[in-house]
């Protein structure tokens, strides 16, 4: 599946010395080595992936590519001369561009405006003037199609992150970093964004192409570089290289694809939504007339770019937000803006998207976290008293069967990584049966380790008679896990595809806004 | 991870307990030091007024006891505090809970019928509900109406010292007292009990000590302590969990501000027997109780040590006028100093600081 079948990868002048080239760069924080002897280069012509897990290093080697961090060893070489890169600026002096994972954009202003911003030689009046005409030439020579006039707050994720390379562009980089790009982007935008980098890689660039996503590294990139726990583990040409082959390297271990998702013949309704609306933080319609429904013994799964009204449809499920107008029904019991507590209360299991933030009491131990939501009912509390035995019994046991890692279950918890955190969050929601679990980017940022664990209990709990809400941007996890998929646009359910029947590409037409157009 | 000079500071994230005690010391020592420099300043040698404090308070039965009476408000205001603070409700108010304790303490025993032996019983239950009630107010402002409870409990404070001159002044002034502002004396009935040839009144202290116990054993082995904990270190997560904040915060103020009023019904009951104006029954032990609190780090049980140590410079504030010639004023230096090295102290506790080995680099 290439995304530019048609021109074809010109060829990639294997001898042409690296336009940047990092040695032996070692990068340290506390307790952990964020980039151990790592080598790496990018030579004109070719888009080199980085590939690996969350917290395999790789946002922090090219952000000491871009002046951000000093490394504690080795060096820099920008066509083979030795640099010291002390900043963004500088990186930018040498030809060095980044587009962050996260944009970097002023809002109010427009594109023109933003790309003016700390140019060299913009004039002090009428800053966009100039640039408005070399935009345009820029964007016509590499197919990156935006309108210098339009404000930045009106444009999509994609087209923000095609203003970032323009930026990128004017500045004359040679090398363009991408960290992540594809996170934000639809099936379509990555589509085209695969077609720009082909452009620049035509025109002679060096694209240092970050990301975690197997499929996406084999279709665009020319050479792969695997990094595990800040180290190298190999670098390897795209045409050579297959899915498993990259998994194990990123992992350490094999990796099973195929969850195995047994039969399992829906059961009544565990949840009913009925033409629900829902405002945002801001007080902005953000769930607009949303109706469907899930079965007990289904994954009911909801696809979508992140930010068009996935988080405010759950919170709102598990009654953190006021619904406006409309009726959710639990069980066939009408539940519209019930307390949190009466819904867990019934049965609703709610694994939220801000983990740190709402899922755990950071400062709180291990076992006292594990009882949050039931801390006062017995065995926990008896009379307003807590029972510590029963608490630790609890603990242990939920510690043991999901694989918690932690010193003690008296050990706060803001102390576990991410994937132990969650598998404390989940180990508590899904302890006690519940009739419905709301999971909202249950594996986001997680490893591969426990992201596989993590979509077992999700399976399990269809298996056991719960209804499944599963919320993800990952379209991979929501095909693989759920029965029925829906998908979200501007705060609307845009079309519901049975797992069976859904095409990647129709998913991502609907993730892009397109109405389905078969009923 | 930062360098400073040949330093390496790294962000910690849960400071052992070890730590968090030797910050909290060398807090306290380096205002000592600080205020040395001010009694220097004074043209007083250091050494001669530590050891003249020295001799004073520690040494002495006078002393000691001065030391204790200083402590018992305190200690009362102090273990309240550390309870709405952990539920990161700033209360600054113990000085209005603790005067609003003093006037229902004083309304008991001069003008309410009851038996002898259950005046002083129902003093300290009197104050203890006047206290909370004044102090769930800003609980329940906070809660329905968002409004910001430092702003509200320093608000009340003035409120409540007003009323307390209004009536010394006015209504409940003493027809004995041949003009001056305060209300009659107590019967005896509604005075203290005091340890032998000391001003010490045992039973407050004793109040205090065991409410220090039994905040501590809320804070640890209660749903509400639990509740507390939970609101105070993560609203959200609170929320998430469907806490109410109405209930906790309101039941985590009554506690608190009764406390607090429980030492306002010592002062009257166990110093002054009788209510005067407002800075002679507190002295500002409303305000001491907030780095009181802070020193011991939200532990009601800490809490007793840390007001004996302001126990202490307030005694030694006596002294230090009296003996020395320096102005009263110089506990407040005192106390200030305390609470800015504390404040400072912080940074200490959160990040650590290292050599730097040989070859590191910096960012
Ligand atoms: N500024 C920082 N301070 C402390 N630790 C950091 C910092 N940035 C990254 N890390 C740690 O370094 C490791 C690598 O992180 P990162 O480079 O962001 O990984 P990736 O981009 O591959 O997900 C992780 O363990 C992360 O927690
Ligand atoms: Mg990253």
């Amino acid at each position: 599946m290439r995304a530019d079948a048609g021109t074809g990868r010109p060829d990639r002048r294997p001898d042409s010395p690296p336009l940047v080239r990092l040695e032996e760069v070692t990068k340290s924080f506390p307790g952990v080595v964020a980039n151990d002897r790592v080598t790496f280069d990018v030579r004109p012509g070719e888009v080199h992936a980085l590939l690996g897990e969350n917290g395999a290093g790789k946002t922090t080697l090219v952000n000491v590519l871009y002046g951000l961090y000093r490394p504690d060893s080795g060096f820099v070489l920008v066509r083979g001369r030795r640099v010291t890169i002390r900043s963004p600026r500088e990186a930018i002096a040498l030809g060095i561009g980044m587009v962050h994972q996260h944009f970097k954009l002023v809002l109010p202003h427009t594109v023109a405006e933003n790309a003016a911003l700390g140019l060299k030689g913009t004039p002090f009046w009428a800053p966009a003037r100039g640039v408005g005409r070399r935009l345009r030439e820029l964007s016509e020579r590499y197919g990156l199609p935006v309108d210098p006039d339009r404000r930045v707050w009106e444009l999509s994720a994609g087209e923000q992150q095609r203003v970032e390379i323009l930026k990128a562009l004017l500045r004359g980089a040679e090398v363009l970093i991408l960290d992540e790009p594809t996170s934000v982007l639809t099936p379509q935008e990555t589509g085209e964004l695969f077609k720009v980098l082909s452009r620049m890689r035509e025109e002679g660039h060096g694209v240092i192409f970050i990301s975690h996503k197997l499929t996406e590294v084999l279709e665009v990139a020319d050479r792969i570089t695997v990094m595990r726990r800040g180290r190298v583990v190999g670098t390897v040409a795209a045409a050579g290289a297959d899915k498993p082959m990259l998994a194990r390297m990123m992992v350490g271990r094999e990796v099973v694809f195929r969850l195995t998702k047994r039969a399992c013949t829906p059961g009544d309704a565990a949840l009913n939504v009925e033409g629900i609306h829902v405002r945002n933080d801001r007080g902005l319609p953000a769930v607009r007339g949303v109706s469907f429904s899930v079965c007990r013994g289904e994954i009911f799964g909801i696809a979508g770019v992140a930010g068009n009204g996935q988080r405010e449809l759950v919170e709102a499920l598990a009654g953190l937000r006021r619904i406006e107008r409309g009726r959710v029904c639990i069980l066939g019991d009408d539940v519209t803006n019930r307390s949190p507590r009466l819904l867990s209360d019934i049965g609703v299991a709610h694994v939220p998207e801000e983990r740190i933030r709402m899922g755990i009491v950071p400062g709180l131990s291990v076992e006292e976290n594990l009882i949050l939501k039931r801390h006062h009912r017995p065995p926990f509390c008896r009379a307003g008293l807590l029972h510590p035995a029963s608490v630790r019994r609890f603990a242990q046991t939920a510690i043991e069967e999901h694989g918690i890692v932690t010193s003690n279950p008296k050990t706060p918890a803001k102390l576990l990584s991410g994937g132990n955190i969650q598998k404390l969050i989940l180990a508590r929601e899904l302890s006690g049966q519940p009739a419905l679990v709301l999971a909202a980017h249950p594996t986001y940022g997680l490893d591969v380790g426990a992201t596989e664990q993590i979509r077992e209990l999700l399976l399990r709990q269809r298996e056991a008679g719960a209804g499944v809400l599963l919320v993800s941007e990952d379209l991979e996890e929501v095909m693989e896990l759920a029965d029925r998929i829906a998908v979200m646009f501007r705060g609307e359910i845009t079309g519901v595809v049975s797992a069976g029947e859904a095409k990647r590409e129709e998913i991502g037409m609907m993730m892009a806004g397109e109405e389905r157009v078969r009923g | 991870m930062k360098r400073i000079g040949p330093f390496i500071v790294e962000r910690r994230l849960a400071p052992p307990r070890h730590v968090v005690f030797g910050v909290s010391v060398l807090a306290v020592v380096v205002a000592l030091l600080l205020a040395a420099l001010v009694f220097w300043a004074y043209g007083v040698s250091p050494w001669r007024a530590y050891a003249e404090i020295g001799r004073g308070t520690l040494g002495t039965v006078d002393g000691l006891s001065d030391i204790v009476r200083r402590a018992i408000p305190l200690i009362l205001c102090g273990v309240g505090l550390t309870l709405a603070f952990r539920a990161q409700f700033w209360n600054i108010g113990a000085e209005g809970q603790l005067l609003a304790g003093a006037v229902a303490a004083s309304g008991v025993a001069l003008f309410v019928p009851v038996p002898d032996g259950l005046r002083l019983p129902l003093m300290f239950l009197a104050g203890f509900g006047a206290g909370a009630l004044w102090a769930v107010i800003p609980a329940l402002l906070r809660v329905k109406l968002q409004v910001n409870e430092v702003i509200s409990t320093l608000m009340m404070n003035y409120i409540m010292a007003y009323i307390v001159e209004w009536l010394v002044h006015g209504p409940w002034k003493g027809p004995t007292m041949r003009g001056f502002a305060y209300t009659d004396m107590f019967p005896t009935a509604a005075r203290l009990p005091l340890i032998a040839g000391t001003r010490v009144h045992w039973p407050t202290l004793g109040v205090g000590v065991v409410a220090a116990l039994v905040v501590g054993l809320i804070l640890s082995r209660t749903r509400l302590g639990y509740e507390v904990r939970v609101v105070g270190q993560s609203p959200d997560a609170a929320r998430y969990a469907g806490i109410s904040f109405t209930v906790v915060l309101s039941l985590a103020m009554v506690i608190s501000g009764g406390l607090a009023a429980l030492a306002g019904v010592g002062e009257v009951a166990g110093i002054h027997w009788r209510l005067r104006s407002p800075s002679h029954i507190s002295m500002g032990y409303g305000y001491t109780a907030i780095i009181v609190a802070w020193l011991a780090r939200g532990s009601p049980i800490a809490a007793i040590l840390t007001a004996l140590l302001f126990g202490l410079i307030f005694a030694a504030g006596d002294l230090m006028k009296t003996t020395l010639g320096l102005p009263f004023q110089i506990t407040g230096v005192f106390n200030g100093l305390i609470l800015f090295s504390l404040i400072s102290s912080d940074l200490l506790m959160y990040w650590r600081i290292r050599w730097r080995r040989r070859g590191e680099a910096w960012t």
